[in-house]
């Protein structure tokens, strides 16, 4: 190999540069760390951490471990997450496709909706939705219902719970119902090459996605019963709904504004997606007698969807991120379980905010891997 | 006349049709303008579920009505394009102009007819709608945020004097344009920081830092000018060592005195806020996060494998976690990694957090850009004997940045958006100041005015931005 010092110089400068500064950094944080008689390590994890969070998807309280709280934490996120990346999906599906409607008014709607909610800051739509709009809601004893069974206050939306008995059994019958609308649609598609014939599978698994559980219901002994949330006094002037499921006004909150925000981007995202589709292709399409739903279905969509999974990707990721401003409004998310009151009570900041870098960092290329999975999947695959 | 058919309007009967049709629209929007300005319900007398969607009724049998393809009158078949060219979208139109109708009074008395701006004080909000005495009470809080009042002064003088020095661009002459990139990378930050430095803080603020830093940008100019030949060596040595031997043979006292201005009181970092601070912090992040990514993106791209993978990870940590924890990371964590006497403003820590938190971002956008530009570029500044620096300043990246200009707007304006989210870290800009005011005890519950307003705050700014970025991506759109 011939030595050379063009290419090897510049790598061995950056080399020192970087083990210099990581080198200085631990050097100091050892020192510091000595001066102020802290020790490294995460055996934190397994103590009692004595603070309670007041909205968990686990058992959880103030004599479980410091761990069972970054539980807590990381599921909080996920479940924001999760719900604000299929609203945000649904909302920025519609409105970009109403960007590209033939209608004037709804064109200019959708437009307005997205150059309105797009340049406003994420954090001051969320104590915008926290702080002023959720606030404005009635009292608990002075909500009326909505349909009867839906409560919407002050302190969050109360709603009915499922009761479920032999929930296992249903469940069986939801999974039977998937596998065999997948081998349907398997044997529909050779049906289809070989011999021409269509089958109506869309029909069929609707049915089957009802008639399964349905039947689940008559023959397998399930049972479903609400719990209806019951308004209760607990002093002279606090009353609380109990009962059924309660969704905390921050949940509320945060969840809109992340989805109404990040919909405003997936809305552009699927705009171009499918502006970015030849006009040949949809005047073939028309001229091989397809109807204009099927333009959109078969050749459309599936041209657009490689130009709009990419960029909706990182929307979805941003979204994730973005779910940290929960501590904003006290949300009892990732960062404000662990990174707020755990690091206050064990003033372990190095390990703390590492683990929960490590974590979000975990989270974001699962997605991305998850996402570039499919992408490949609907990819051209060129013979 | 013909016969009718009133499923199928067609142009026999045009005016017939016309008449009907545009008189049943009228009564449909004017029932709900008479409910909605005058709180008239003129069906009151019907069902309640009835009531409620006669208006729309009405409207789409009359929309059905005009609907004629082919009418011969302009206007008609204008209309019917654009709002009514199936049954889908005549509904929609409907709706679209009901809840417009619907929601103008509300809105409209909120904000101007049950509204009060005068007084001083909250008893002189006395009606339904917002209270902006709230606003004008605050606004120099929210601009200023905690800076004393008789100081303010400074900073608008800063800012008046750093917008006519970033305008010098536009007034330049052809003798001077070629020095414009130099002014604009190098000399305008410097001066900008020295602006923020003396004259906004007037104080230490900086101190561990400053000099070196100023001493050593210096030494990295004026090896510009050095001969190739020692170039690498002068780069690799010589500010590192200005930086170090002014470290380490002034005391941090002389800085000190050598920091403050005369006749200028020190305000700390702690005081600044509001929209001022809006504008510092993106103003830097902005200046620092672009070489960055710059460097980054080329480090990306790179032949050299340690230096390529250093750039990658780099970049992907920093894009794969929130800034909420790089804030967090700066104001916990950061403190321990420095010497114990080391002392660092948090204003300076958040800066830099934010600004490596971007450079990712601004990487991953040139990048792209890089990769658009065809190999025969590349290909043809090596055969002209263009060396590495010389092929990426003069050939490749003036056509990369060209072609990014929207995506490097995108990242500003999430930049700037971002800059509320510092209230974490308790440096109390625009929102921040918000959230203080909600809580005075002489102004509860006006919070709505109070995030109506910074809403329209940013929005002008964003919309601006974007707007103006949108005009350089026209301008620098050349063929290619």
């Amino acid at each position: 190999m011939k030595f050379n010092i063009k290419k090897i110089a510049p790598q061995l400068l950056t080399l020192l540069f970087v083990i210099l500064v990581f080198g200085f950094f631990s050097y100091n944080a050892q020192l510091n760390m000595e001066n102020r008689g802290i020790d490294f390590g995460y055996g934190f994890l397994s103590q009692e951490s004595s603070f309670d969070v007041q909205f968990s998807l686990i058992e959880y309280d103030g004599s479980h471990s410091y761990f069972r709280a970054y539980l807590v934490g990381l599921l909080n996120t996920i479940l924001v997450s999760v719900i604000g990346i299929i609203l945000a999906t649904i909302i920025g599906v519609i409105v970009g496709i109403a960007r590209l409607s033939s209608n004037y008014l709804i064109k200019n709607t959708a437009a307005f909706y997205v150059e309105f909610f797009r340049n406003i800051p994420l954090l001051l739509q969320i104590f915008f939705w926290y702080f002023a709009a959720l606030r404005a809601l009635p009292l608990p004893q002075d909500t009326e219902s909505i349909m009867g069974v839906f409560y919407l206050t002050i302190k969050g939306l109360f709603i009915p719970a499922f009761i479920w008995e032999n929930f296992n059994i249903f469940l069986y019958s939801i999974v039977a119902a998937v596998v065999s609308i997948v081998v349907i649609k398997n044997y529909a598609k050779r049906k289809r090459e070989n011999e021409g014939k269509q089958i109506p599978v869309f029909l069929i698994s609707i049915g089957l996605l009802f008639i399964l559980p349905f039947l689940s219901f008559l023959i397998g002994g399930v049972s479903l019963s609400f719990e209806i949330p019951v308004l209760k006094k607990l002093a002279k002037t606090s009353y609380i709904y109990e009962g059924g499921v309660g969704i905390p006004p921050e949940l509320i909150a945060l969840t809109l504004a992340l989805s109404l925000y990040t919909a405003t981007f997936i809305a552009e995202c699927v705009r171009a997606g499918i502006q970015g589709v030849g006009k040949g292709q949809k005047e073939a399409a028309a001229s091989i007698g397809l109807n204009p739903n099927q333009i959109l279905k078969l050749v459309v969509m599936p041209q657009a969807l490689r130009i709009i999974i990419p960029p909706t990707t990182n929307q979805y990721l941003n979204l994730t991120k973005n779910s940290s401003l929960a501590a904003a409004i006290a949300y009892p998310d990732l960062v404000l379980v662990f990174a707020g009151t755990a690091l206050m009570q064990t003033g372990k900041a190095i390990e703390i905010v590492s683990i929960t870098m490590l974590t979000y960092l975990s989270l974001s290329l699962s997605i991305s891997v998850l996402m570039n999975w499919y992408n490949k999947k609907i990819a051209i695959k060129e013979k | 006349m013909n016969n009718i058919n009133f499923l199928k309007p067609d142009k026999s009967n045009l005016n017939l049709f016309l008449i009907l049709g545009l008189s049943l629209v009228f009564i449909s929007i004017f029932d709900v303008f008479l409910s909605s300005f005058f709180k008239i319900n003129a069906t009151g007398f019907l069902p309640t579920s009835i009531s409620f969607l006669l208006p729309l009724i009405i409207g789409f049998i009359g929309l059905h009505f005009i609907r004629i393809e082919y009418s011969g009158i302009r206007r008609l078949d204008e209309i019917n394009k654009n709002f009514n060219n199936n049954n889908f979208n005549a509904v929609l139109s409907l709706l679209i102009v009901f809840i417009i109708i619907k929601s103008i009074p509300p809105v409209l008395s909120w904000t101007v007819i049950d509204a009060n701006i005068s007084g001083n004080s909250k008893e002189a909000c006395t009606g339904d709608g917002a209270c902006w005495t709230y606003i004008k009470v605050w606004l120099r809080r929210f601009i200023y945020g905690l800076y004393p009042n008789e100081e303010q002064w400074r900073i608008n003088l800063s800012f008046i004097s750093l917008l006519a020095l970033g305008s010098v661009g536009y007034f330049a002459t052809e003798k001077f344009k070629k020095y414009l990139t130099l002014y604009y990378v190098v000399i305008y930050p410097i001066i900008a920081f020295l602006f923020i430095f003396f004259f906004i803080s007037g104080g230490p603020v900086f101190f561990d830092f400053s000099y070196g830093i100023i001493a050593s940008v210096a030494a990295i100019i004026i090896g510009f000018f050095v001969p190739n030949k020692f170039k690498l060596y002068y780069f690799c040595f010589v500010p590192l060592a200005v930086y170090l031997s002014l470290n380490l043979f002034i005391l941090p006292e002389e800085y000190v005195e050598l920091g403050k201005l005369e006749g200028l009181n020190w305000v700390e970092t702690g005081a600044w806020g509001g929209l001022a601070l809006t504008f510092i912090v993106s103003f830097f992040c902005l200046i620092f996060c672009f070489p960055v990514g710059m460097a980054l993106a080329l480090g990306r791209r790179s032949e050299l494998p340690f230096i390529k993978y250093i750039s990658v990870v780099f970049i992907e940590f920093w894009r794969g976690v929130p800034l909420i924890t790089v804030l967090f990371m700066s104001s916990v964590m950061f403190p321990m990694f420095l010497p114990e006497d080391f002392f660092l403003d948090k204003l300076v820590r958040v800066i830099i957090a934010i600004s490596l938190f971007e450079a990712a971002y601004v990487a991953e956008v040139i990048r792209g850009g890089l990769q658009a530009l065809p190999r025969g570029q590349y290909d043809a500044a090596k055969s002209l004997g263009m060396g590495y620096w010389k092929m990426h300043i003069f050939v490749i990246l003036p056509q990369a940045l060209k072609l990014v200009i929207p995506g490097i707007a995108n990242t500003f304006l999430a930049l700037v958006k971002d800059t509320p989210l510092i209230l974490v870290v308790g440096l109390l800009e625009i929102a921040g100041m918000l959230q203080m005011a909600k809580t005075n005890p002489k102004w509860l519950g006006y919070s709505m005015e109070g995030y109506v307003f910074a809403a329209v705050v940013f929005w002008i700014i964003c919309y601006a931005m974007s707007k103006y970025s949108y005009n350089l991506e026209e301008k620098y759109k050349t063929e290619r």
